[in-house]
């Protein structure tokens, strides 16, 4: 049973991303008048980050687009504290202790935390020319280093590594990408769309190297040289970029005697195992009613998403509330290849073929037990929409005959089940 | 100079001018122009950089792709079939040199 807030409560946020920032917004937005304070290890006023894979333009600098237009923390009276590090929370005080010496007190915390790449423990991973890209700091020192590179290597053929791939390319660069799995995206696409999405940028001269991993980055004078594969080839480099996941940051929660289960593990209505902490967004596992078990979504939905419920829940309390349960959407652009994911699939879920993938257009319907659970969409934008509508529904009455044939209205059909 | 001129529900006004062309919605949070979200970063996945176009720059639009077709039938102000656009995809400075939209009372 979550309390509403009372005015005299002071909020405490921790993270400046999409799901801190929407958090300050929600709350305002939902009636709450109390003190709310911010707190950010960034120094940067909050910013987009989904540009800074798919729009590296190589030329002049990036100017990063903000999350709010300025003066949204004064206007929404927030003390935001950016450039500072929560370094300890005690549970028991209710209080934070910050890199800059200050301390906090919170009547209740959210934890905004997000993720952060994931390390390669290999040798040569520190040379000089190596890079991984989730910061507007990594992505101003990528695209320095873009202009004057030529043959580009990326390690991991999924989100981000694909996307930069294809900036890459378009920018004349030699691409090669190393991917341990048989296909891209593996993680994240059946193997129909991960198949589509491989001859495509096979097509415009990525050098996609599947089953492939990498053994070492090898270098002259502290700068990367070669890219060496698990198979033993050598790649000339004279950027690599390690685009092989992101890890959670639960350090904080952890250290504070949270539960911890992949992600900082939270309850339907997003509180932790402490009843005056909550945590949103990326550094989150949830129970998810699409998958039906806990789970940790990367996206900017799930971050907005969860940061609007939460916020609406602690301004107004709840009676009769149902959880989260928001469908989880996810989308890339790589080049001309445009990929739109509604729900989650599943390893085992029967795939289904709506539409030509020769046409270059196409979705991948996902079945479990006989209903409808996922569509994957390539530069099939009606069909994300539609699907968007559809899985929020009772998807058991409608037949994959009907939901696959190209002629179908989805969108009508989305209707009629509502 | 490029500009664009954004009308806020209310019925104030902010025009701002560009020195190098750039989409409505970048421009609308670059400039602190309230109203206008762009949640997905300019992807045309979101529907929260919702404008109205003003009437004497309807015939100078882009035409509108199927993307942007699909996420103005999820804005959340009413929609006009003529006038309703995405901020993030009309840039302005490129083809087209001047514009006033209405910014809509909500985007969420």
């Amino acid at each position: 049973m979550t309390q509403p807030l009372q005015p005299h409560e002071h909020v405490v946020i921790i993270g400046t991303g999409q799901a801190g920032v929407q958090m300050v917004d929600s709350l305002r937005q939902n009636g709450f008048t109390g003190p709310i304070t911010v707190v950010g290890d960034e120094p940067h006023t909050p910013y987009q980050r989904p540009p800074l894979s798919k729009e590296l333009a190589g030329s002049s600098s990036i100017v990063p687009l903000p999350l709010r237009p300025e003066g949204f923390f004064d206007q929404a009276e927030t003390q935001a504290l950016l450039g500072v590090e929560v370094t300890d929370l005690d549970p028991q005080a209710k209080e934070l202790k910050l890199s800059d010496g200050g301390r906090l007190s919170y009547n209740r915390l959210v934890l905004a935390t997000g993720a952060r790449n994931r390390d390669l423990p290999i040798e040569g991973a520190d040379l000089q020319g190596v890079h991984g890209l989730r910061t507007l700091d990594d992505a101003e020192n990528l695209h320095t280093a873009l202009s004057e590179a030529w043959r580009v290597v990326i390690v991991g053929a999924g989100f981000i590594g694909l996307e930069v791939a294809a900036c890459a390319n378009k920018l004349g660069k030699e691409v090669t990408v190393l991917e341990f799995a048989d296909r891209p995206m593996a993680r994240a696409l059946t193997s129909s769309a991960s198949h589509y999405v491989a001859a495509a940028h096979t097509e415009t001269g990525i050098n996609l190297k599947l089953g492939e991993g990498i053994a070492s980055l090898q270098g002259q004078h502290g700068k990367v040289t070669t890219a060496v594969g698990s198979s033993g080839e050598q790649y000339p480099a004279d950027l690599v970029l390690i685009g092989v996941g992101v890890v959670p940051n639960t350090e904080l929660a952890e250290n504070a005697g949270l539960k911890i289960s992949n992600g900082i593990a939270v309850d339907t209505q997003l509180c932790t195992s402490d009843p005056h902490i909550y945590a949103v967004g990326d550094c989150t596992t949830f129970p998810n009613h699409f998958t039906g078990g806990p789970t940790r979504l990367e996206s900017v939905q799930n971050a907005t998403d969860q940061a609007r419920y939460l916020g609406a829940l602690l301004v107004q309390g709840n009676d009769d509330d149902a959880g989260y349960r928001e469908l989880p959407w996810f989308w890339s652009n790589q080049g001309g290849v445009r990929i739109q994911i509604a729900g989650i699939s599943a390893p085992g879920d029967e795939a289904v073929l709506r539409g030509d993938p020769e046409t270059g257009k196409f979705s991948v319907l996902c079945f479990r037990d006989g209903a409808l659970a996922a569509v994957e969409s390539i530069n099939a934008p009606k069909d994300h929409m539609a699907a968007r509508k559809l899985l929020v529904g009772d998807t058991s009455s409608l037949s994959r005959e009907e939901l696959s044939d190209p002629e179908t209205d989805l969108r009508k059909l989305a209707k009629s089940i509502r | 100079m490029p500009r664009i001129t954004y009308h806020q529900p209310q019925g104030s006004q902010q025009t701002i001018e560009l020195d190098e062309p750039a989409p409505l919605m970048q421009t609308a949070l670059r400039n602190g122009v309230p109203g206008i979200v762009g949640e997905c970063g300019g992807q045309a996945m979101c529907a929260t950089c919702h404008v109205y176009v003003r009437e004497d720059y309807l015939d100078q639009l882009p035409e509108k792709s199927e993307d942007e077709e699909e996420m103005l039938e999820e804005v959340a102000s009413p929609f006009d079939e003529r006038r309703s656009r995405l901020g993030c995809q009309i840039t302005i400075g490129e083809d087209l040199e001047e514009i006033e939209v209405d910014v809509p009372e909500s985007q969420v």
